[in-house]
C-alpha cells in the first residue's frame, strides 16, 4: 500500500475536523477547527508547558512500565517453574485480573501521597498482571525437549531457567509488554487527571477546566501521538529482538 | 573411560496423566547394550520405546527397576549420554554455531578450543557457511545435522537417538543414514536408536530389539551380523531381505495389537 493510501483516512479526518466547525455544522467552541488546535499546540510548545509536562509524563510512564515488566516477567516465569508459587499466586491473579486498576489510584494517593510515587505505582499495578500472565503462559509452553537438551549438555536447573525457559517465553513476554504499554498510557493519564501537579493528563484537564479548548485538544492530540509513536518504536525493538523467528 | 555398556534390569514405567487412569508404558524390560554397539529399538508407536530412551537419558525418573551405564546407576541427565530428538530440539534463538557452542560452554572448555571444536563439527556435518544461520532458515535435514553436531561435539560416550530421521523425507533420510554411519566409523560410540522403520533399523544397527505393543516388553532381539561390511553392500544381500521380512512380520503383529488397543481407547 502506498503511503498516501495508508494515511488517506487520517487526512480525510483532519480535513473534516477543519471544515465542519468552520461551516458551523458543529459548535466551534466545543470542537475548535484543526488549524486553531495546531496554533494552540505551537503556543504550548513555545511556552515550554508541553515539554516540561511531557517529560514528567514520560519519566513516570517509563518507571512504572519498567517496574511492571521486570516484576511481572520474573513472577510469571517463576510461577511456571515452581509449582507451589503457582498454587499460591494464581488464585490472586485470577481474582484481581478483571478489576479496573484505575480504581486503585485513590488508594495509591492515600498510601503514597499526591506525587510521582502514586502515578508510578498505579502504572506498575496496571502493567503487572498482563505481563505476569504472558510470561507464565510463555514459560509453561517451553518445549520439554529443549529443557532436556540443555540438561543433557550439562546445564544446571538454574541455568536452564535463564538459558532455555526465559528465551522460550520471550515472544509472549514481549507481546504482553506491548499490551502493558497501552495500559500504562491509560493509567498515566488517569492518574494525572486525579493527582494533577504535572504531566500531560494534568495539562489536558487544567486547560479543559479553564475553557481553553483549542489547547486542550492540542494536549489530547499530543498524548495520542506519543502513544502511537511509543507503540511503533516498541514494535521495531520487538521485531529485532525476535529476528530469529523468521 | 570405564566402559559404556548399558543395562536395563526389570525396568517398568507408569504414565500418570493429569486426567484419566495411569497407563503402564513399560513392563519389566531387561536389556543389555554392549560397548560401542549400535542397537536399534524397534516397535509400533506408543509401545514405550521413546520412554525407555528418556529413562536412560535420565529425563524421566526410574521408579521401578534399575538402569546403569558402565556399572553406575542412572539418576539424571548427564553429558556422557547425548541425545538427538525427532524434532531437532535446537534452540531457535541461537544460530547454528551458538547451538553447537552451548554444550561446549557447559563443559567449560577454553574459548579457543570451543571455537575450534564447533567449527570442526560444523564441517563434519557439511554445514560450512551456515554458521550464522538461525534454525528457522534451515531445512529439516540441515536442522537434524546441526542437532547431531551439537550432540557429538561434547563427545558423549553414548548417543541416544529418538526417531531422529522420522520427520525427514525419504531422500534426505537416506543421505542422513550414510552420513551417520560415516560419522560412527570415524568416532565410534555406543548408540541406542529408537525407530519404527524396519529397514532403517536393519540398515543401521548391529542388533535390533523388537518391542511389543503396550505395555512395552522386549519381544525379541535380532543380530544383524554386519561383520564389518559397509551398509550398502549388506542391503543387497539375501540375509538383509530375510531379516527385514522377519522383523517386519514381528513388528506388524505388534502394530495390529497397538491399533486394537487404541480403538478400545486403552
Amino acid at each position: 500500500m502506498s503511503a498516501l493510501a495508508r494515511y488517506l483516512p487520517l487526512l480525510l479526518l483532519a480535513a473534516l475536523w477543519e471544515i465542519v466547525p468552520r461551516l458551523g455544522l458543529i459548535d466551534a467552541s466545543s470542537v475548535p477547527p484543526l488549524s486553531a488546535v495546531a496554533a494552540a499546540w505551537w503556543e504550548l510548545l513555545r511556552s515550554g508547558d508541553l515539554v516540561s509536562n511531557g517529560l514528567s509524563s514520560l519519566q513516570n510512564l517509563c518507571a512504572g512500565l519498567a517496574l511492571g515488566v521486570l516484576v511481572g516477567a520474573s513472577l510469571g516465569v517463576l510461577m511456571a517453574w515452581y509449582r507451589p508459587l503457582d498454587d499460591f499466586v494464581h488464585p490472586l491473579v485470577r481474582a484481581l485480573y478483571p478489576m479496573p486498576k484505575s480504581a486503585l489510584i485513590p488508594v495509591m494517593i492515600l498510601w503514597l501521597g499526591l506525587g510521582s510515587a502514586s502515578k508510578i505505582a498505579s502504572i506498575f499495578i496496571g502493567c503487572l498482571l498482563p505481563v505476569v500472565l504472558s510470561a507464565y503462559n510463555g514459560a509453561r509452553g517451553v518445549d520439554r525437549v529443549l529443557v532436556w537438551s540443555a540438561l543433557a549438555a550439562g546445564a544446571s536447573r538454574r541455568a536452564v531457567l535463564w538459558e532455555v525457559v526465559v528465551p522460550s517465553a520471550l515472544p509472549e513476554i514481549l507481546a504482553g509488554t506491548r499490551n502493558a504499554l497501552a495500559l500504562s498510557f491509560i493509567l498515566l493519564v488517569s492518574s494525572e487527571f486525579v493527582i494533577g501537579q504535572r504531566g500531560l493528563g494534568y495539562l489536558i484537564s487544567f486547560l479543559g477546566e479553564g475553557g481553553a479548548y483549542d489547547s486542550m485538544f492540542a494536549g489530547v492530540l499530543t498524548v495520542a501521538a506519543v502513544g502511537f509513536l511509543a507503540d511503533r518504536i516498541y514494535l521495531a525493538i520487538m521485531r529485532s529482538a525476535l529476528a530469529w523467528r523468521d | 573411560m570405564a566402559g559404556t555398556g548399558i543395562t536395563f534390569e526389570s525396568v517398568s514405567h507408569t504414565y500418570r496423566p493429569a486426567r484419566g487412569r495411569p497407563v503402564l508404558a513399560l513392563d519389566q524390560v531387561s536389556l543389555a547394550v554392549r560397548e560401542r554397539e549400535f542397537l536399534a529399538l524397534l516397535g509400533p508407536s506408543g509401545c514405550g520405546k521413546s520412554t525407555l530412551l528418556y529413562l536412560l537419558g535420565g529425563f524421566l525418573p526410574v521408579e521401578t527397576g534399575r538402569i546403569s551405564v558402565a556399572g553406575a546407576e542412572v539418576s539424571g541427565p548427564g553429558p556422557d549420554r547425548g541425545i538427538v530428538f525427532q524434532n531437532f530440539a535446537l534452540f531457535p534463538w541461537k544460530t547454528v554455531k551458538q547451538n553447537i557452542l552451548y554444550g561446549l560452554e557447559k563443559q567449560r572448555l577454553p574459548r579457543v578450543e570451543r571455537e575450534k571444536r564447533a567449527q570442526e563439527f560444523i564441517d563434519l556435518v557439511h554445514l560450512t557457511g551456515f554458521e550464522d544461520s538461525y534454525p528457522s532458515q534451515l531445512s529439516g535435514g540441515m536442522k537434524q545435522r546441526v542437532a547431531i553436531a551439537r550432540t557429538l561435539a561434547i563427545d558423549p560416550a553414548i548417543l541416544l537417538m529418538d526417531e531422529p530421521f522420522g520427520a525427514l523425507d525419504a531422500q534426505t533420510r537416506g543421505l542422513m543414514h550414510e552420513e551417520l554411519l560415516g560419522i560412527m566409523e570415524r568416532r565410534p560410540k555406543t548408540v541406542v536408536f529408537v525407530t519404527h522403520d524396519v529397514r532403517e533399523a536393519v540398515y543401521l544397527a548391529d542388533r535390533v530389539a523388537v518391542m511389543s505393543a503396550r505395555p512395552g516388553r522386549i519381544k525379541e532381539i535380532v543380530e544383524i551380523g554386519r561383520n564389518g561390511r559397509p551398509a550398502p553392500e549388506i542391503v543387497k544381500s539375501r540375509e538383509f531381505a530375510d531379516k527385514v521380512e522377519h522383523l517386519w512380520d514381528s513388528v506388524r503383529k505388534e502394530a495390529l495389537l497397538a491399533q486394537v488397543q487404541r480403538s478400545e481407547g486403552g
